[in-house]
């Protein structure tokens, strides 16, 4: 019979917030968020500030009734990203089989890493000690044969906590368990499952999976069941391929006037199309999300027979299906431009356009991203997205 | 109302009028066929965009007007059994019957049924087989996506007794020219039509001998087009935006010609072509009288064929969509094709030779950009 294999998922302790205080020492200590202006949400909130209720994802503007003396500051993506990369070069030392989920959190199967440092419980104590002493941080650790369960015992011992299942106690350690812990259990699922009285994960388990089938659908029944019987096949896989770009901007007013709008899907499809072109990608699905005052979202997108990454090819595309909505006098408070379906650019080919010059916009969009990568975002810009004080009288 | 016509007879006009018949209607009343019992009987329907009236005689022995379900009348008229159908109104509801087939249909209310416009004066007057053939070759270049309303239309433009026919999708431009009989030799005028409205009605019209063109004036409010034979007649409101300027990329000059025979080319990209998915590029080598096409790369399926072809120029290497080159391979309607090149990353127009040394008919054109790799 094969070994078990060891999974690790490290997730790092309130991840911007603790970057933050180390940052603003003057703050350790004290409630600490992480979000912008009154209208964005909670990003992190350190410890201290999770006291008084506050959690991730919860408008700025509710965590400061909360608790009006927490300290909020803006988050500075820059450096987390910088932290984080620290981070996963920590995790390598101890295994080629590192999946970063986002910025403060990864799979990692140390299986074949056992002989050289020892067990599960005792690799996640030296990763534990070497983020700590290089970058000030602490991070949580569960260990268990599936990512499945390693995700849930590191949610678990939070923070600062290690949590190993050993393979026979899996099922003692998820049965109890709300339904909403599995993967992939969102409201509506959950909804659903409490509607048919199934609370516990042993609940499910318990279900017939033909019951489970015609009340969720084929596939998520099956998934849901066999989760639920801790069995998740999943491999842990290294430097898994991104799957999408995107950018999105809650804005500090809601914006109704249709030039404005437009410009701030041209700053978003220009922000988004920029990573891809940086990774040498080109996508195929373009989309755009909406979000209204009344925090109701649309959703729409585009799929084109060939993959493209210009700014301007892709902002007509977002331009369009904004008007595809047909909004008028909608006021928005969030706009997003996802880029999807992505492809490698080398070997890519292009359908050229009729009167399309030989040295064209694709030419210009290159020498503009490395003008972007010498002197900065700021330096070259769409004419549209240069500020009106910006432009000397001559 | 009551009126008895042949079966064939109803059949063609509801055809006729059931393509007007709107699918996903703003009012209700737009679901009905109207059926006008005078002297003449005239069926007619409209989306709003469109409107088509078909009329035919019959045995009319009380006039009348009603307003009938269009999709379910389409539907019966084509069961019928060829006999004699007479339809009857009895109160609110119009029975129909052929042989000992009967059917009752229920009328909708026909005051709210919308005044349908009429037609523009007559401009002139076209063969049908002809203009059907020209509408018919340059839809195939038109654009599908109808978040670009513009590109999805066939612009028409008329100049004395010629009209110039285009679509394009951006990436492919098809032009035809052909003549017709205006009745103001001076008339100089253009319209933007949705292709597939142009090629229904002309795929229909086409068993007819000629057809009347009508178009509204530049100074009419609405500048609706209108085509008419004796029984049948349709209008339709033009497209909105501008059909972006074409002719300046109809080039003048060429670097290398290419004469080959229209079905053997034909059948070698769609064998060569079925190694790939629809947008994977078609690559072609000209030179010295041979064409050697391959598609395919790397450790996917690969094709290639090498047909003798007349060549005269520098040899080109060119990569095409397969499917926009067979599509104007077959829209040519000629034995051979005459393909000139202005270069690798530039358009290559083809156009139609009846004989491999005859002249080059120029009346169509089917302008083909290329697909080029990243750099």
């Amino acid at each position: 019979m094969p070994e078990h294999s060891t999974i690790l998922h490290v997730d790092m302790d309130a991840f911007f917030a603790s970057v933050s205080e180390l940052d603003y020492p003057q703050y350790k200590g004290k409630a600490l968020v992480v979000g912008a202006g009154a209208r964005g949400v909670v990003l992190s909130a350190n410890y201290e500030a999770r006291r008084f209720g506050i959690r991730a994802a919860m408008p700025v503007a509710r965590a400061q009734r909360m608790a009006p003396n927490a300290i909020f500051i803006p988050p500075n993506h820059e450096r987390y990203s910088e932290v984080s990369r620290k981070v996963m070069e920590i995790f390598l030392e101890f295994t080629p089989y590192v999946e970063p989920l986002s910025l403060d959190e990864a799979f990692l199967d140390v299986t074949g890493s056992k002989r050289l440092f020892g067990t599960g419980r005792e690799i996640a104590e030296l990763i534990r000690k070497r983020v700590f002493e290089q970058e000030k941080i602490t991070c949580s650790v569960g260990i268990a044969s599936t990512k499945f369960i390693a995700k849930l015992a590191s949610g678990r011992c939070k923070p600062n906590g290690v949590l190993e299942i050993a393979p026979d106690r899996v099922l003692t350690f998820l049965h109890p368990l709300p339904v909403s812990e599995i993967w992939g259990v969102g409201p509506k699922t959950n909804e659903e499952l409490q509607r048919l009285g199934l609370r516990t994960v042993a609940d499910i388990a318990n279900t017939p999976l033909e019951t489970l089938k015609r009340a969720l659908g084929e596939s998520a029944g099956v998934s849901l069941y066999e989760l639920a019987w801790a069995r998740d096949y999943r491999e842990v896989v290294p430097d898994a391929p991104e799957k999408s770009i995107s950018a999105a901007e809650t804005f500090s007013y809601d914006l109704e006037d249709q030039d404005e709008i437009f410009r701030e899907l041209l700053r978003l499809t220009e922000r988004a199309s920029h990573r891809l072109r940086k990774k040498e990608l080109l996508c195929k699905t373009i989309s755009i999300k909406v979000r209204f005052s009344d925090f109701s979202n649309l959703t729409r997108s585009k799929t084109l027979p060939l993959g493209i990454s210009s700014t301007h090819e892709i902002y007509d595309i977002s331009k369009e299906l904004y008007r595809s909505l047909k909004l008028a006098g909608s006021r928005i408070r969030l706009l997003g431009v996802a880029l999807e379906n992505l492809t490698d650019q080398t070997g890519a080919v292009y359908q050229l356009e009729l009167g399309e010059r030989e040295v064209g916009w694709r030419q210009a969009q290159d020498a503009v991203d490395r003008a972007i990568e010498r002197f900065g975002r700021d330096s070259v810009r769409p004419a549209r997205l240069v500020d009106g004080s910006e432009i000397e009288e001559t | 109302m009551k009126f008895t016509v042949d079966s064939s007879t109803l059949t063609d006009s509801v055809n006729w009028v059931s393509r007007s018949l709107s699918t996903r209607p703003i009012m209700t009343a737009l679901l009905g066929i109207v059926i006008d019992a005078n002297s003449d009987v005239t069926l007619s329907a409209s989306d709003l965009e469109t409107s088509a009236k078909s009329s035919f005689n019959a045995e009319v022995k009380e006039k009348g007007r009603v307003l009938v379900p269009g999709r379910l009348l389409a539907e019966i008229s084509r069961a019928l059994p060829n006999k004699p159908v007479s339809f009857n109104l009895d109160g609110t509801r119009v029975l129909v019957t052929a042989g000992s087939a009967k059917f009752t249909l229920p009328t909708l209310p026909i005051n709210e049924y919308p005044n349908l416009p009429t037609l523009p004066e007559t401009s002139g007057a076209i063969a049908s087989d002809l203009f059907a053939a020209a509408v018919n070759q340059v839809a195939v270049a038109a654009g599908r996506d109808d978040s670009l309303p513009t590109l999805t239309g066939i612009h028409v433009d008329i100049s004395r007794d010629t009209i110039t026919l285009a679509a394009t999708d951006r990436y492919r431009l098809a032009v035809r020219e052909i003549n017709w009989n205006p009745n103001n030799p001076d008339l100089a005028t253009t319209a933007l039509l949705r292709a597939r409205t142009l090629a229904d009605a002309a795929k229909t019209i086409a068993s007819t001998k000629n057809i009347s063109f009508a178009i509204a004036p530049v100074t009419a409010n609405e500048r609706l087009v209108g085509f008419s034979t004796e029984s049948k007649s349709m209008t339709s409101r033009q497209l909105d935006g501008t059909f972006p300027p074409y002719r300046h990329l109809l080039p003048n000059e060429s670097i290398a010609t290419a004469v080959i025979e229209v079905s053997a080319l034909l059948d070698s990209v769609r064998r060569v072509a079925l190694v790939t998915d629809k947008t994977v590029p078609l690559r072609l080598k000209f030179s010295n009288n041979t064409l050697h096409l391959e598609a395919g790369a790397g450790d996917e399926a690969q094709a290639t064929e090498e047909i003798q072809i007349s060549y005269t120029g520098e040899p080109i290497d060119i990569a095409f969509n397969p499917t926009f080159l067979a599509d104007g391979l077959n829209a040519l309607g000629t034995t051979y094709v005459n393909i000139a090149f202005t270069g690798s990353n530039k358009p290559a127009v083809l156009s139609g030779k009846n004989k491999i040394d005859g002249e080059i008919d120029s009346s169509y054109r089917y302008l083909l950009m290329p697909m080029r790799y990243a750099s």
